[in-house]
């Protein structure tokens, strides 16, 4: 078990019926690494994450989880990898204790009853260990599902938007533990659609239509892209953006609040266009290209490419 | 793959009863349908219905009339609720629903009767529910031979009506006093078994897909067997319960005789209760959400009642019927509780209801295992 790599997986493709919803995907991901996967819905990320971890098997392709064949060991994987579906999945019927139990069994956990112990305590919940996971708020169950995730003591952890509708604070706090958990040796793949989120991600990729656009570091991803961002400030966006849009250079524009993102690959072009548009009320100013305008302009592209 | 785990099965198990325990309604149905059902057929349904409403007309007045009027009565299939002379009031009371029967007692009765001319009585029936007078004119029909016997001594026994042609004798086995409950509460046992076994195991699993919580289970390194013979396992203990409440109401409620080994009852309900759990598991893995696997249960449910021996004869139904009975469980189950209880039948003449059992549960968990693994692919 000493594969420098946790997930090397190379042109995965899953089909479900005609539709290709992941289409040859490669992945490496480091042990101890945070891996973000960010992607607009319906790109496959789900499906990706399935087959890593053995609800599905690929089409096509191949590679290992945790040194076991995706293929053929996925009883081994399901074993050492902790899986947090997007839904909450654990039994509201049962009590926050009885959900850790349970998990603890059919996974075999030695010294069942401390363990669960252990984990309340770090949920924080003994004294509520006898409520019913149905009762719980979005925060609670989220990191109740965490916990049950990690009982067996996994090396994979795989989050499938784990906080979706979960507020801010509660965010903050289940980020700082996943990045002890990573900080122990735990490998964390996670889907997400906060750009915050992914700027705290060790690497990220990008996925749309089934297809990995990009991945790196976040600053492998920025530069890849080569995206030059303008950004203008100043009275009557919307009417500028109006006319802004469909000159030569422009690709996107894109209203940030007060500000306006005005983005191109070809930046002398885009350069030209806006110097012959400047005018004395607005203030423009040259900036890096966001997470944010990077996607935009990889999905944009995506969709002409796929649709 | 790994083999059967016993911790990963116990902990189904566990799981299962503490949400049965919490599902209040569902434990509430499994205990309270069999109640309802006995009840219901126990009580409130019976096939061999008696004390029907009759009107005479009886236009002889004579101690032969009296005699017959008086023995119908004691029959217990006729209450004698009107008399009257008139054809055109007789009609309406029949029309109307008040009477079942009117029984018409000509002028002449007495005399044509010492003449030996076998005088005429004329039964008008409703036989609109033929279940419901088909028994009250047999015995009419019965009543006709032995009436007079005490009213025709000595020399005028010559009068006694002829025999007809053929002399039937009727001779009832088994329950010769005719009483349903003897028939519908053994067997009610398995159409209670039918309908809350199928229908619960037809949620269960349907239920972990809905509510999301299979994705979590697939995702574990839970088997389809274990998941499979934890969720079976509670339910045949519900079954069990339910077995004993309807043998302790067929006993002390009801009286019905138990010739038989209730030990070899009780096996063999297991094995029928693994069929309907069987089915049920089956269906949960067909459906897509919880009302489909319900409407499924049913879809198995009707044609067991109505085709097994439990609601009409099996015999009496046309072959292609039969065939379709002699595939599902309750048929043979019915049966074996019959043969079981009232006919103190050992296992030896209960073999051939065994067999086809087992291949029925065999079939249904094969279907369902494959259907399992599949659930996410």
């Amino acid at each position: 078990m000493s594969a420098p790599l946790a997930i090397d997986v190379s042109g995965v493709t899953k089909r479900f019926g005609a539709k290709t919803v992941v289409n040859a995907v490669d992945l490496q991901v480091r042990r101890g690494e945070i891996y973000g996967f960010l992607g607009p819905n319906g790109s496959g990320k789900t499906t990706f994450i399935r087959m890593l971890c053995g609800l599905l098997t690929p089409d096509a392709g191949s590679g290992t989880c945790l040194g076991y064949d995706v293929r053929t060991q996925q009883a081994e994987i399901k074993r050492h990898v902790g899986y947090m579906t997007q839904r909450f999945s654990f039994y509201e019927d049962l009590s926050i204790r009885e959900n850790l139990d349970f998990i603890a069994r059919i996974y075999d956990v030695p010294e069942r009853a401390d363990a669960v112990q252990r984990s309340l305590k770090r949920l924080g919940l003994q004294n509520r260990s006898q409520q019913l996971a149905g009762q719980l708020s979005g925060g609670w169950k989220q990191r109740l599902a965490l916990a049950a995730c990690l009982i067996h003591s996994p090396q994979l952890l795989l989050l499938d938007e784990p906080t979706a509708g979960v507020d801010p604070k509660a965010r903050r706090e289940f980020w700082d533990e996943v990045h002890r958990l990573a900080a122990d040796g735990l490998t964390v793949l996670i889907t997400t659609h906060y750009m915050d989120e992914a700027e705290r991600c060790h690497r990220l990729a990008y996925l749309a239509y089934g297809t990995m656009l990009t991945h790196g570091t976040l600053d492998e991803v920025l530069d890849a892209a080569r995206l030059t961002t303008w950004r203008v400030t100043g009275p009557d966006l919307r009417s500028l953006a109006g006319a802004l849009r469909g000159r030569p250079g422009v690709e996107q524009v894109v209203a940030f609040g007060l500000t306006l993102h005005v983005s191109g690959r070809d930046a002398a072009q885009l350069a030209a266009t806006l110097a012959a548009m400047r005018d004395s009320r607005h203030e423009w100013q040259q900036i890096r290209a966001g997470l944010e305008d990077v996607f935009i302009s990889l999905m944009n592209t995506a969709k002409d490419n796929f649709a | 793959m790994p083999r059967f785990a016993f911790h990963r099965f116990w902990a189904i198990v566990l799981k299962e009863f503490i949400q049965m325990r919490r599902d209040r309604m569902t434990f509430g149905m499994m205990v309270g349908i069999p109640l309802m059902q006995l009840m219901l057929f126990g009580f409130a349904i019976n096939s061999d219905p008696k004390h029907l409403p009759a009107a005479i007309r009886a236009a002889d007045q004579g101690p032969f009339a009296r005699t017959l009027v008086a023995a119908l009565r004691h029959s217990d299939y006729f209450t004698l609720v009107r008399e009257t002379a008139s054809e055109e009031e007789a009609r309406r009371l029949l029309q109307l629903g008040d009477v079942q029967f009117v029984i018409n007692i000509p002028e002449d009765f007495s005399r044509r009767l010492l003449r030996g001319e076998r005088p005429t009585v004329l039964v008008e029936a409703d036989a609109s529910d033929p279940a419901a007078t088909g028994p009250a004119l047999a015995a009419v029909a019965a009543l006709a031979d032995t009436v007079f016997d005490r009213d025709l001594p000595g020399p005028l026994r010559g009068l006694h009506a002829r025999p007809g042609p053929v002399d039937f004798q009727i001779h009832r086995h088994y329950n010769p006093e005719n009483i349903t409950q003897y028939n519908v509460v053994p067997g009610l046992m398995g159409v209670v078994l039918t309908m809350t076994m199928v229908v619960i195991t037809a949620l269960a699993i349907t239920r972990e897909r809905e509510r999301g919580t299979m994705e979590n289970l697939l995702a574990t390194p839970v088997r389809p067997i274990e998941v499979m013979i934890g969720k079976i396992l509670p339910y045949i203990a519900v079954g069990y319960i339910q077995v004993t409440l309807i043998l302790i109401a067929a006993r002390y409620v009801f009286d019905v005789p138990m010739t038989g080994s209730l030990v070899l009852l009780y096996a063999v309900a297991l094995l029928f209760i693994a069929a309907n759990l069987s089915v049920g598991i089956t269906f949960s893995t067909l459906a897509a959400n919880q009302l489909q696997a319900m409407q499924m249960a049913f879809f198995f449910f009707l044609p067991s009642i109505l085709l097994s021996g439990f609601m009409f004869p099996f015999r009496g139904m046309p072959e292609w019927a039969q065939w379709i009975g002699s595939c599902l469980p309750l048929t043979h189950f019915l049966r074996i509780v019959r043969g079981i209880l009232l006919k103190g039948n050992g296992l030896l003449e209960i073999a051939p209801e065994i067999w086809p059992l087992l291949l029925f549960v065999a079939a249904a968990m094969t279907v369902g295992v494959k259907r399992y693994r599949q659930t996410l692919d």
